[in-house]
């Protein structure tokens, strides 16, 4: 068997590939629903139901597809310029963590003013955080996969650390958590009722930006360029370092972001349980969308209803809710294989020319 | 103040050194072996945390503790051949293989164990590995008890050591895998399939980080917890370029790792009251990426690393 380029690549084998990507990982996971005794359709319906079933249902799942979307983006951009940024996890705590420091009451203007320099805050937390490995990965060749992922563990210390030292509220009880943001800095909601929290339009026009950023830019074409060919790209006179480094600030300042909503949209303070995992299913995300800035919205709606169903699910059947993790694996895992389908076509060896 | 002298001196410390360091040489190991044969294996963390739960649960469920081993290296080999059906048979990204795995062997350690062991309050345990001690050696002062009154899956990790150094470079079969990692092309040319080489060298490495996995379940503890490799792998990752993808090399540095790991804990006893504890626990991470930029100037990546190889294409 041989794998031969495709000439031409219709835009619905494009829209395929994470479909089909997303059927195969539902296929793959039955197994375990089987093995937990449970009807696979009724559970899967049940799963579905959790995530749209109702308005509630369906508030938490856009609430919950905010940080994914702004995490998917700073993969995606990342992985474009073939820069593989592990860190958004930590990236996403160093944005929560300069929203807590700059929005609890060191500085106080009305909301006008307070939220977009939060916002721009938390952005570039998130892209200091890769200074030290893009400029390794760029200067002394360091593989950036090691150290944005070693990164994660010393800033979710870090954070430990801070509020449960210096940073710990005295009026929460004795739980550790830092101070909460003060009114002037949090994100409005969106409806009288539920979570939903104008961190959706960061997220949002973040989305359009890069798209926008990607497609119509000199610099989208140029960490494009790079991210195909390092080497053409270098003979075409594109600055390769510079393109890598600006990828990585924008992709960490993405992140931040991610932080900055969920502390001052969602939470209102910084705990250590702030994120169980957006920067790694970012990944997912990322990936489902095939790295495409204005994909990442469904594909983030896709993953967190996957997560908030799942929680239903495990409550109406006997099915652990790990099995949204095994799913967000299943699905990486599958995308690649679609992926691959959609740019080469099988031919029988013997065959080829 | 820290006495870091004292501590260095103790007999005690050298024993925990020893033992914080098996899991590592295991996974240190598998990892440089799949690198040496051309594949990035980023599945590492979550092939350590499945075979930390299938050894444990094997012995759990009333398996005998070396057979838990040996099945917990067969679940390695088995998702070794999984990372390998991706990234050496599509030829589709390593990095991406990999963190993808990583995510589907742990969260898949999870399931399993939630739905076997569905409401526990308190973590069960098995009983796990003795410490032994080597009749004569073990009266040996100090370095008998640091060396010698260990649970024998330590002595297996070091055992491997030569093993892996002598297989990798004094056998025809360790010749083609280096090779499959430096010039497939070549390999190829001498009738050998590059596939299969990397997959067996894929697998093997998948097979030994899964015991380091085991090791942390059935020698180290009793039990198995969620989040428990915290980051181990990806530790081994950067040994591997710290160790330049030499066995011995590999142990020096996992030892050293070791050493400041086991001091760190000491230290802490001493210094706690001063200095936060989370600054104890960054120390391997923060270590960790120093390592890699001290050797980075001299990393002699193997060539045909994160190469995809295709019958027939041209390089």
């Amino acid at each position: 068997m041989q794998l031969e380029l495709r000439e031409n690549v219709s835009v619905l084998r494009v829209v395929m590939a994470p479909v089909s990507a997303v059927f195969a990982s539902l296929l793959l996971a039955s197994v375990l629903i089987i093995w937990a005794g449970e009807p696979v359709f009724a559970s899967y319906l049940l799963l579905f139901k959790g995530a749209f079933g109702s308005m509630f249902a369906l508030n938490e799942t856009i609430t919950r597809s905010i940080p994914l979307m702004l995490t998917g983006l700073a993969v995606a951009v990342a992985f474009r310029a073939k820069f593989y940024n592990i860190g958004a996890e930590g990236q996403l705590y160093c944005g929560a963590l300069a929203v807590t420091y700059f929005g609890t009451g060191l500085i106080n203007l009305p909301p006008i003013l307070m939220i977009p320099m939060l916002i721009v805050l938390g952005a570039l937390a998130g892209g200091a955080v890769l200074i030290v490995p893009v400029l390794l990965k760029t200067t002394l060749k360091v593989d950036e996969v090691v150290t944005t992922l070693l990164l994660n563990f010393v800033i979710l210390l870090f954070v430990s650390f801070l509020i449960e030292g210096p940073w710990k509220d005295p009026m929460s009880m004795g739980w550790p958590q830092a101070a909460p943001v003060i009114d002037e800095g949090l994100l409005p909601a969106i409806l009288a009722k539920g979570r939903l929290h104008y961190g959706l339009a960061i997220a949002l026009v973040a989305s359009v930006l890069i798209w926008a950023l990607m497609r119509f830019t000199t610099w989208g074409y140029e960490i494009r360029a790079v991210g195909h060919n390092q080497d053409a790209a270098r003979f075409a006179g594109i600055n390769v370092k510079l393109t890598v480094i600006r990828t990585a600030l924008i992709s960490g300042g993405l992140a931040g972001l991610a932080g900055v909503s969920e502390v001052a949209g969602l939470k209102g303070y910084l705990t250590l349980d702030l994120s169980p995992g957006f920067g790694y299913t970012g990944i997912a995300v990322a990936m489902l969308a095939a790295l495409h800035p204005l994909a990442i919205i469904p594909s983030a709606l896709f993953l967190s209803a996957i997560y908030v169903g799942a929680d239903s699910m495990s409550r109406g059947a006997n099915i652990p809710t790990y099995i949204a993790d095994v799913l967000v694996g299943l699905s990486v895992l599958c995308i690649l294989v679609c992926m691959l389908l959609v740019r080469f076509r099988i031919r029988r060896s013997g065959v080829s020319t | 103040m820290i006495d870091l002298f004292e501590i260095f001196m103790t007999a005690g410390f050298w024993a925990a050194t020893i033992r914080i360091v098996s899991p590592l040489i295991f996974g240190t190991l598998g990892e440089l072996i799949c690198e040496r044969a051309g594949v990035l294996n980023l599945g590492i963390e979550g092939i350590m945390t499945i075979g930390a739960m299938s050894g444990w649960m094997w012995v759990y469920q009333g398996g005998d503790l070396w057979t838990g081993i040996m099945f917990a290296a067969f679940v390695g080999a088995l998702f070794g051949l999984i990372h390998s059906g991706f990234s050496v048979y599509l030829g589709v990204s390593q990095h991406v293989t990999g963190i993808g795995l990583t995510l589907f062997a742990s969260s898949l350690s999870y399931f399993i164990f939630r739905m076997l062991l569905p409401s526990v309050t308190t973590p069960p345990k098995i009983v796990p590995f003795q410490v032994v001690d080597i009749p004569w050696l073990s009266d040996l002062p100090w370095l008998g008890e640091a060396f010698f009154h260990q649970t024998p899956l330590t002595w297996l990790a070091f055992l491997f050591v030569p093993l892996v150094w002598y297989v990798l470079f004094r056998t025809p079969v360790g010749l083609a895998v280096r090779m499959a990692g430096e010039n497939p092309v070549a390999v190829e040319a001498q009738g050998i399939n590059v596939l299969a080489i990397r997959t067996g060298a894929v697998m093997a490495g998948s097979a030994l980080m899964a015991i380091g996995g085991a090791f942390i379940t059935m020698s180290a503890f009793d039990a198995f917890f969620f989040g428990m490799i915290n980051g181990r792998g990806w530790i081994c990752v950067a040994l591997v370029i710290f160790a330049s993808w030499r066995p011995g090399k590999a142990l020096l540095g996992a030892m050293l790792f070791a050493g400041l790991e086991a001091m760190q804990v000491r230290a802490q006893q001493q210094a706690g009251a001063f200095i936060p504890y989370q600054f104890f626990l960054m120390l391997p991470y923060v270590l960790s990426i120093v390592a890699m930029i001290i050797m980075a100037r001299k990393a002699l990546y193997p060539r045909a690393l994160l190469v995809p190889f295709r019958r027939g294409e041209r390089v």
